[in-house]
């Protein structure tokens, strides 16, 4: 049996995905600029795909950028508003579990001039509120959070955030790495006041290269592409028409009965961490999402699990796969304070409704065979 | 300046005497074999020496590089080629040559002249005369030396006449080939290509063995060092390597030996198995990174103990005196220096000691491994028997 459970780190495409897309590049393959016929017709599938988004976001067409996927989304966010306020202040707060695309772009602006509040959280991962009051200063331009965090599920309360930020002054701009949590629930930019929220294709069984920024209407901020214009000057390049018009179906697709989806998803999930917890030693540190459990099992390095279980077919992550080809402590395991060895030993398993019961029982068996052997060789 | 014709030097192999047909010929081989894929080329021997003649369009840099991994050749020289040697034309075209090749012309130079067609009308001597007239007239800044000249200026009158001056390095050794073959064990550090590269220099074919010790080192440390054999097989020709399953050997050694002697031990069964299959493949010797005092394995005492393990062909170390820069310097040279420090979960940490024996005696190593006995003999054999083999080129 083989079983992938590396869902937050990406996804199988849909295959009515596939074939739209590959409809797109077959026949429909005109660039969306074109006077003729054929980018008349590439354009209506974009049209199409961000009626689609504007749906589940519930804002207006208008509001939706499209861009190559999550990490240009937050770099457009937090670069384009930072170039767009520098005048009224150079403070940013962030938070210290953040992914990559917001951290590394933070310390970008930090070389830059711009100076950077990290807010930490508790130790089950969730943001502290208390400090994100007092980090807010008469110079904060704009504060980025995560929804769902990437490795263990957090759902973190961005409503609360919200609030909190817009009552301090509502003129600094709340933006939100929903990467993780589109597809996964409802989100509405106007619940939590947030004026940018980033979103991802690949990670809803859409397209890789894929990604949109939902902007708030008659917010300013600045381009960080520059070019033909295309996209109301907000993001230059020939649109990837069909990675657009993939990733809008495949929002439309998983927002399709959604709650009745993550419920299954969340049973799966449930299941998992409910058996996988009975084993000596093996702690559960996840978060509320309903795809992603984050396990450490004490006394086996992570990266040893993991390709223990690779050879048992079952694919999984160490912390946050984008950074598992540099082996390095997660941001986030640290910010929960997470001891050393639960630290060296966590390992993500994420699910999607592609996944089936049978593959976590394969899953969980696989785990009670593997532990007592792979914790019989340690470093003395 | 548009090159046709390229003069390779080539050094030592010149004092082979009679087999001295045989190096040329490999080395010419290799040539035509890097060349195939980058146009039409004619690798030639004639009179004594080796042509390079390219018959369609080629990249100049592409070509200079191919040829400087071609073990065996000293220089390459673009030569230009003129077609019509009457004598004044054949004077205007070399002071052209220099005109091109050279911006400021204002060095101490020499003619060197060889003539193999002894019919032409002016022997070496008023060649070199007559073109270094030439040429001074019409650069008037320029000296003739022929003591110490700063540049040569070589030409060779056959029913064509070449010229050539620059000489561009090639890698110097002998061709590969030429001295048996290797078995180099690769480990996906810095060390053990350099050393597989520093051999091959020398004419040995080498051929590699991995180590692979899953689910303790990953796939893409697998495929690292099946990229590192393909870098060097740049240089050493293509290279079969074998790919052992060493986990159940190694978790044996963890379970029946002391913890400070594990990386020893580890080492010792590792060598034997490089033995059998340097053996089985027509190997006269096994090559490793190692370097005096690197880490606790590479001690003088921890060396001498490792290699007792071998007692049917010499372990060739060529790193043995280098300080590490020095070792990555040539791995920075040979282009293997990136893929090596690429940072794979190697996870055989979990089996190395925390305080390992740094001067351990052969004796008390040798009682530890009696351990062993009746244990891993099965182990050694499915390892032996369930290689995987991967050509590189």
């Amino acid at each position: 049996m083989e079983a992938y459970f590396d869902n937050a780190a990406t996804t199988a495409v849909n295959p009515k995905v596939k074939e739209l897309m590959f409809k797109l590049m077959d026949l429909d393959f005109g660039n969306p600029s074109s006077l003729h016929m054929k980018g008349v017709d590439a354009e209506k599938y974009i049209k199409e795909a961000t009626k689609r988004i504007a749906k589940e976001l519930k804002c207006s067409e208008k509001e939706i950028v499209f861009t190559s996927g999550g990490t240009e989304s937050n770099n457009l966010a937090i670069i384009g508003s930072a170039l767009a306020r520098r005048r009224y202040g150079k403070h940013i707060i962030t938070t210290a579990i953040e992914h990559a695309s917001v951290s590394a772009t933070t310390e970008f602006l930090s070389k830059e001039g711009f100076e950077i509040t990290y807010i930490g959280t508790d130790n089950k991962g969730y943001i502290d509120l208390e400090a994100l009051k007092n980090a807010l200063r008469e110079d904060t331009i704009i504060v980025s959070t995560m929804y769902v965090n990437n490795e263990i599920g957090t759902i973190q309360p961005v409503e609360e955030i919200g609030k909190i930020i817009k009552a301090f002054n509502k003129d600094i701009y709340y933006h939100i790495d929903a990467v993780q949590a589109f597809g996964k629930m409802k989100i509405s930019p106007n619940n939590c006041k947030a004026d940018l929220i980033s979103i991802s294709g690949h990670k809803i069984h859409g397209p890789k290269g894929s990604g949109a920024l939902y902007i708030r209407d008659k917010l300013l901020i600045r381009p960080i592409i520059y070019g033909g214009g295309q996209q109301h000057l907000m993001r230059s390049g020939t649109e990837n028409v069909p990675g657009i018009a993939g990733m809008g179906l495949a929002a439309e697709l998983i927002y399709k009965d959604n709650e009745k989806k993550m419920d299954y998803v969340k049973s799966l999930k449930d299941s998992f961490i409910e058996r996988v917890s009975k084993i000596e030693n093996v702690y559960n540190n996840s978060g509320d999402a309903p795809h992603i459990a984050s396990v450490s099992f004490v006394g086996i390095r992570s990266e040893v699990m993991l390709h223990a279980l690779e050879e048992r077919k079952i694919y999984v992550s160490a912390g946050s796969a984008c950074s598992s080809n540099k082996p390095h402590v997660s941001n986030v395991l640290k910010a929960m304070k997470l001891d050393k060895e639960k630290l060296e030993s966590t390992l993500r398993f994420s699910f999607s409704d592609t996944n089936t019961m049978e593959q976590v029982d394969y899953a969980i068996d696989v785990i009670n065979e593997l532990v007592p052997k792979l914790r019989r060789y340690v470093r003395k | 300046m548009d090159y046709k014709v390229f003069l390779i030097k080539y050094a030592e192999i010149g004092t082979k005497g009679k087999n001295r047909y045989v190096f040329e010929e490999v080395m010419c081989k290799r040539m035509r074999s890097r060349l195939r894929p980058l146009g039409r080329f004619e690798v030639r021997r004639e009179y004594g020496r080796i042509f390079v003649e390219a018959f369609s369009d080629y990249d100049y840099d592409e070509v200079i590089n191919v040829l400087q991994t071609v073990f065996g050749v000293v220089g390459i020289c673009p030569v230009k080629v003129i077609e019509d040697t009457t004598f004044d034309n054949f004077a205007e075209e070399v002071v052209d040559y220099v005109d091109n090749e050279y911006t400021d012309k204002n060095f101490t130079f020499k003619v060197h002249a060889r003539r193999n067609d002894k019919t032409y009308p002016k022997n070496s001597m008023e060649i070199n005369c007559d073109i270094g007239a030439a040429i001074i007239e019409k650069f008037p800044d320029m000296k003739v030396d022929v003591h110490k000249p700063e540049v040569v200026i070589n030409i060779e009158v056959r029913n064509v006449a070449y010229v050539y001056s620059k000489i561009i390095p090639g890698p110097g050794g002998l061709p590969v080939g030429t001295n048996g073959k290797g078995m180099v064990l690769l480990s996906g550090g810095i060390d053990s290509p350099v050393a597989a590269y520093m051999i091959a220099k020398r004419g040995v074919e080498i051929e590699a063995v991995y180590f692979h010790a899953p689910p303790y080192t990953s796939e893409r440390a697998k495929q690292k060092v099946c990229d590192l054999a393909r870098l060097v097989s740049q240089y050493a020709g293509p290279i079969k390597l074998h790919i052992v399953n060493f986990t159940d050997v190694q978790l044996a050694i963890y379970d029946n030996c002391p913890h400070d002697e594990l990386t020893i031990i580890m080492k010792r069964v590792m060598y034997k198995m490089a033995q059998d299959l340097a053996l089985q493949n027509d190997c006269q010797c096994i090559i490793t990174g190692e370097s005096i005092g690197q880490v606790s394995s590479q001690t003088s005492q921890s060396l001498c103990v490792i290699d007792r393990a071998c007692d049917k062909v010499p372990v060739f170390r060529p790193c043995i005196g280098l300080d590490k820069q020095e070792i990555i310097d040539i791995s920075q040279k040979i282009d293997t220096y990136e893929t090596s420090i690429l940072p794979y979960e190697d996870c055989c940490t979990t089996f190395v000691a925390k305080h390992p024996v740094t001067r351990p005696k052969l004796e008390n190593i040798e009682k530890s491994e009696k351990a062993l006995e009746g244990k891993i003999e099965e182990l050694y054999e499915t390892a032996m028997n369930t290689i995987e083999v991967v050509y590189c080129k």
